[in-house]
């Protein structure tokens, strides 16, 4: 056995064994829902900063930036104004969420959807929304994983009836998974976000000290980019160009991001408005490295690890998702491509636990409680949502493991689109309070159009470029559809109003949001 | 019902949190190589600032909130 691979097992057997015993790290009654799915709504400043940096930098984003960098160049980069940016956003809205959620008991947005606009269809369509955005994300969580199993080289299957060949090693990380999850909940993520993030941290550090010293500086780095990849390309006549994607590729990420159900997960999670407040201005330190990570993308550009034959294989299986563990193995001494891999794979198990605990959250509240079950116990209710937690991880693993990658990509692709549309529900909602029947009707309209415009753009890209009096405007499909989404939320309201009128069922007051 | 909110007194602190937005709105300002900064190209250099001034930004707006203790 290799020093790398003994490095990643020691690590990673290190937090498997954290996640088991989080259930004791102020231990709370694990039977009841918010204590399990939320930690207890106990975070501090600094376990928020380490749970929400996890959460939101997951494994895939470690990988897929890069990889976008070294294959496509300058319009990777989106994703720095994009973790930028949605900070103001966080730090001006979201404390009221916290506020409101923290007064009713609220676990899920879709369970302040149903308390603001008393509507259980609205409720069920945010969601229903929110299920399906995050199922793919698991999913490619568990690809991220896969891409590090092979750069260590532990290709080593098993025959399963009915799946085929399964990898052992991914099986592990499942059983990992599954079990820290449903034992200790969100406290068991928590203890492995700290570690996973300075992992992190230490990998980023290493990786932009020592790597471009032995390409020969920054300089030489980016004169390997070929120069029609180091900037966005001018717009041609009559076209608002690829700088226009690149900003509402920002915009419709940094307005989704936080409305994404593992998101709301980790704020609900800390302990009072002003954690998060603080963490607005603490986070982005996790954005700075990942700028710096995307530029491992050059990195690996100018290194040249396609070319060699030892990562042939790699990236015929990954394609450009191998650039970045090419690259480390490569770069770094044995040992500490073990650490770096650690950080990737663990990387990959933390955000995956929220996900599939905030998919949990929903179905049990705004399915579960709401349509089916409306007088279950507190326990009942608690031990569903570990149940669906589990289930949302076993689909994921289906997934990866019997559907092409591609289709993974293609469904976060849309889930992000999707996320998008509950922004006038969720996050207006915060502000304004439309009709529920309008803003139904407008989260139907932008879910059908952004799906459409990915459809006939064959899956291939987001960005749906529009003809405006005879100007082309790339713009990406989240953020026109969210245009519609609003005009008809808005049109419906005031016809509803000046018409039968709108009963208003809203069980919170100014009061709350403060 | 929330509607019905008290009027509420705009304070032009909350103005800062617009720089960052600014910042990056007009896209062909920064898509350009020079000036380079140890080799770095305009482009990834100054996005990378722009990381930075957000934070700065976020800070005085957070400390005039708490100073009223919201």
């Amino acid at each position: 056995m290799s020093v790398t691979v003994a490095v990643f097992l020691a690590l990673f057997v290190f937090v498997a064994l954290l996640g088991l015993f989080g259930s004791r790290w102020r231990a709370g009654d694990l039977s009841q829902l918010h204590e399990w799915g939320l930690g207890g709504r106990s975070f501090g400043t600094l376990i928020t900063w380490f749970l929400l940096g996890g959460d939101l930098y997951t494994a895939y984003t470690f990988i897929a930036v890069p990889a976008l960098m070294f294959g496509a160049g300058a319009g990777g980069f989106f994703a720095v104004p994009y973790a930028a940016l949605m900070y103001p956003l966080l730090f001006m809205a979201f404390p009221k969420l916290w506020s409101v959620a923290h007064r009713h008991g609220y676990i899920t947005a879709a369970d302040f959807v149903r308390g603001r606009f008393g509507h259980r269809g609205l409720a069920l369509a945010i969601a229903v929304t929110g299920m399906v955005a995050v199922l793919p994300y698991i999913a490619l969580q568990l690809v991220g994983m896969q891409v590090v199993i092979a750069a260590l080289g532990l290709d080593w299957a098993v025959h399963v009836p009915l799946l085929g060949n399964v990898s052992v090693p991914l099986l592990a990380a499942f059983t990992v998974l599954a079990a820290f999850t449903y034992t200790s909940g969100l406290r068991g993520t928590a203890l492995i976000a700290v570690v996973k993030d300075i992992l992190v941290y230490i990998t980023v550090l290493a990786a932009i000290i020592i790597i471009p010293a032995q390409l020969g500086g920054y300089g030489k780095v980016f004169e390997a980019v070929p120069p029609s990849q180091l900037l966005l390309p001018p717009a041609p006549e009559g076209s608002l160009g690829a700088g226009f994607a690149y900003a509402t590729l920002a915009l419709g990420s940094l307005l989704a991001l936080f409305l994404y159900p593992h998101s709301v997960t980790g704020l609900l999670s800390s302990s009072s408005r002003h954690v998060i407040r603080r963490n607005a201005i603490v986070l982005p330190a996790y954005s700075v490295a990942l700028a710096l990570i995307a530029l491992l993308g050059y990195m690996a550009l100018a290194a040249g690890v396609k070319g060699m034959p030892e990562y042939e294989a790699g990236f015929k299986s990954f394609g450009n998702n191998f650039a970045v563990p090419a690259l480390f193995l490569h770069m770094f001494p044995h040992w500490f491509a073990g650490v770096a891999f650690a950080a990737i794979a663990i990387g990959a198990l933390m955000p995956a636990s929220i996900m599939a605990i905030a998919c949990g959250n929903l179905f049990t509240r705004n399915v579960y409680k709401d349509f089916i079950n409306p007088n279950c116990s507190p326990q009942a209710e608690a031990r569903m949502a570990k149940i669906i937690a589990f289930a949302a991880k076993l689909g994921a693993l289906f997934f990866v493991l019997e559907m092409q990658t591609a289709y993974a990509i293609q469904l976060q692709l849309l889930g992000g689109i999707w996320i998008c549309q509950t922004v006038p529900a969720v996050l207006l909602g915060l502000y304004v309070r439309l009709d529920p029947r309008a803003l139904l009707a407008g989260w139907a309209a932008g879910v059908g159009l952004g799906t459409w415009m990915v459809w006939t753009l064959e899956f291939k890209s987001s960005t749906y470029p529009l003809h405006i009096f005879g100007l082309t405007v790339p713009c990406y499909a989240a953020v026109s559809a969210l245009l519609v989404n609003l005009a008809v939320s808005w049109l419906l309201t005031v016809i509803l109003r000046a018409t039968v009128g709108t009963p208003v069922r809203d069980e919170t007051a100014a009061a709350d949001y403060v | 019902m929330y509607e019905d909110k008290p009027p509420r007194k705009f304070h032009p602190v909350y103005l800062i949190l617009l720089i960052p937005y600014a910042a990056w709105v007009w896209v062909p300002f920064y898509n350009r190589i020079e000036p380079t900064l140890f080799g770095i190209p305009f482009f990834y250099w100054y996005q990378i600032f722009g990381i930075f001034l957000t934070a700065a930004c976020i800070a005085p707006v957070y400390f005039y909130q708490e100073g009223r203790g919201k």
